[in-house]
């Protein structure tokens, strides 16, 4: 198969701070790709980059062809690419099944629609929709509590399916089950490779190894703002290149 | 079984314009049931009714709705002048021109949120003041206020053949004079509508794509909604609102001058509408019952009037209480509006709404399930909360 996205040349840099250098990157189709590193690689200002949070300094980001950079967050939603935020981004005020019914709605609704006649109740298929979505990442018991008082790792669990409802052709995850219990992390991961199964494309950030070595089909790693090496889990397992920047990065900790 | 009953609009409605049409009757034991009260009980309700759309959904807080106010009644009361002293196309004008006008101003403000939001209204709606008194005199008439002369062409009424009269004519809904009573019932009507409007908007899906922007916006944007034409047309939707409020004022008194459109009518809106329960259906109807009915109360009282209430107590203790008390009646009445504002603000941050929810839990009786379902048709979950 093609390549979904093809980052090439992208640097940003934060005022003196180079936090991408020349990252060039190709993402496959069909499979979970996933971006490992240490903190502050810029891993997350990556996907900023993708999904039009950032506009980087140089270089360019094809998704299915066209150009991401300086498009609307919301059009790129709509091009297919949706992103998993590190920090839960979620709708603290409404209802978890509210917070699912919204995303539903974008997906069928377009970036504007003036409906203020209709009927939220009325909209059985869209609800439904938004519970079954909310079962498969086992929050539906919650469906009627507020957002803003779930655990950290439910938020996750709810932003995930706020993603997953909207079947996009890329989903990018930053650190999916970062907070949550092995249990729930390893639901997550069977949900994930279940979803596979869909043709979805996933692009994941993790730290948590066990995640990433039972996920994901090829894996990049990125220290210091550049990509140092790209390769299946094995290839990567086995890189004195990556193993160099995990141990440097522990030898500062110590420091 | 109630709270069924409170999930169908049509019950919601039957019982509103119920309560609504017989306020002259339940008012009348606290001495609230005369017309010109009880007009601007419904005039002010659907003010406010059109400003939570904007504050209680989207969470945008506007400073300068009483320019939408103001211009409203001044393209009604220039239809009345122009055109027919019939209410009719004076409202419909009136609706027009303030969206027309809140489509300008809120295209530009909604360019910032938060606080410089707010200070762009503010600034939008006081340079609409001074213009008032200033460059647009000729279509203001400045301090003095604009009104009905006898010399008003009134191009409709002369070519239907209504007789020109010496004194200056009333206004009239084809004919019904809107003056009394009948004015109230008029307003009324439109209060039942602005409220059906308002029911309809807070359970679409719109409805709730502006309760999840005031969430989280950035969500929103990244979730695939673009959040500007949200935002404009709620903020239009509350314009059109002010502007028929407006027009109602001009209605039961045709007469716009520029004071309607200051700052601080701006910020009564804003009270009321916390007062009562931000995002709540009827919240800011009971906000505005309360300060329209106290006001009432409290600015028609003077020194002579404490004198009376305090004289069952001993001379001197009353002189003190009198003294004490005098600042905050009769001109001094928005000290005590500021003062439960504070207090309301301090305990109550929902507001009043949220005070019967909280109620309604510790009596965790069914029937109040269905007061709770209404308070919480929005999350009852304010900004203050957070
Ligand atoms: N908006 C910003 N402005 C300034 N500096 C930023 C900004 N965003 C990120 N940075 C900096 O860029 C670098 C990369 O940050 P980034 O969040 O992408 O790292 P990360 O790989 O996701 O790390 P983590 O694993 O901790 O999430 C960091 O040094 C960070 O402080
Ligand atoms: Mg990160």
């Amino acid at each position: 198969m093609g390549n979904i996205l093809e980052i090439s040349n992208v640097n940003q840099t934060f005022g003196g701070l180079h936090a991408l250098s020349d990252i060039n990157l190709q993402i496959e189709e069909g499979i979970i790709h996933a971006i490992i590193g240490p903190n502050g690689a810029g891993k997350s200002t990556l996907l900023n980059c993708c999904i039009g949070r950032l506009k980087p300094d140089t270089g360019s980001v094809m998704f299915n062809g066209h150009d991401m950079i300086g498009m609307q967050p919301h059009d790129i939603n709509h091009a297919g690419m949706v992103r998993v935020f590190q920090t839960p981004e979620i709708f603290p005020e409404l209802s978890l099944l509210e917070n699912t019914i919204i995303p539903a709605l974008a997906k069928r609704d377009g970036t504007f629609k003036f409906n203020p006649f209709a009927t939220l109740s009325k909209e059985k298929d869209i609800s439904d929709q938004a519970m079954s979505a909310l079962a498969d990442v086992g929050l539906d018991r919650f469906a009627d509590q507020h957002a803003g008082s779930i655990s950290r790792g439910d938020k996750r669990r709810l932003e995930l399916a706020m993603g997953l409802i909207q079947e996009p052709a890329l989903l990018l995850l930053d650190e999916p089950t970062a907070g949550m219990a092995r249990h729930d992390t390893n639901r997550t991961i069977d949900l994930l490779k279940k979803i596979k199964e869909r043709g979805m494309t996933k692009i994941i950030i993790e730290h948590d190894m066990h995640v990433v070595f039972s996920l994901a089909d090829r894996i990049s790693v990125l220290a210091q703002g550049r990509i140092i090496a790209t390769g299946t889990p094995d290839e990567i397992k086995n890189n004195p290149k990556v193993k160099e920047a995990y141990l440097g990065e522990e030898a500062e900790d110590e420091s | 079984m109630m709270k069924g009953l409170f999930k169908s609009n049509m019950a919601i409605m039957i019982v509103f314009t119920a309560v609504v049409l017989t306020a002259p009757i339940w008012l009348a034991p606290i001495g609230a049931s005369y017309p010109d009260l009880l007009q601007k009980f419904a005039i002010f309700g659907v003010f406010a009714i059109g400003f939570n759309i904007l504050f209680g959904l989207t969470g945008y807080l506007s400073f300068g709705h009483a320019a939408f106010l103001g211009i409203g009644s001044y393209t009604a009361v220039w239809s009345f002048k122009l055109l027919s002293m019939n209410v009719l196309p004076a409202i419909i004008f009136a609706v027009i021109v303030a969206g027309v006008f809140s489509l300008i101003i809120g295209f530009i403000s909604l360019r910032r949120s938060g606080i410089y939001f707010s200070i762009l209204t503010l600034a939008f709606a006081q340079m609409s003041y001074s213009l008032a008194y200033s460059v647009l005199t000729p279509i203001t008439n400045g301090e003095t206020g604009l009104q009905l002369t006898l010399k008003d062409p009134r191009v409709i009424d002369g070519m239907v053949g209504i007789p020109v009269t010496d004194s200056l004519p009333s206004t009239n809904f084809f004919g019904i004079a809107m003056s009394g009573y009948e004015g109230f019932y008029f307003c009324a009507v439109f209060l039942i509508i602005a409220f059906y409007v308002s029911l309809k908007i807070f359970r679409s899906p719109y409805g709730m794509k502006l309760r999840a922007i005031k969430s989280n916006q950035t969500r929103m944007k990244y979730t695939g909604f673009n959040t500007r034409p949200y935002l404009l047309s709620a903020f239009v939707i509350s314009g059109m609102f002010a502007g028929l409020a407006g027009s109602l004022m001009a209605v039961t008194d045709p007469l716009a001058g520029a004071e309607r459109m200051q700052w601080t009518a701006s910020g009564e809106v804003v009270l009321m509408t916390i007062l009562g329960g931000m995002g709540t259906l009827i919240g800011p109807l009971l906000g505005v019952g309360i300060i329209k009915y106290f006001e009432n109360i409290f600015s028609a009282l003077n020194d002579a009037a404490l004198h009376e209430i305090y004289n069952f107590l001993p001379l001197g203790l009353e002189n003190v209480m009198v003294a004490v008390s005098s600042p905050f009646v009769g001109d001094g009445w928005h000290l005590t509006l500021g003062a439960l504002f504070m207090i309301v603000v301090i305990f109550l941050p929902g507001g009043i709404m949220e005070g019967f929810s909280k109620l309604s839990r510790v009596f965790g009786k069914s029937g109040h399930e269905a007061t709770e379902d209404v308070v919480s048709e929005s999350s009852s979950k304010t900004e203050g909360e957070k």
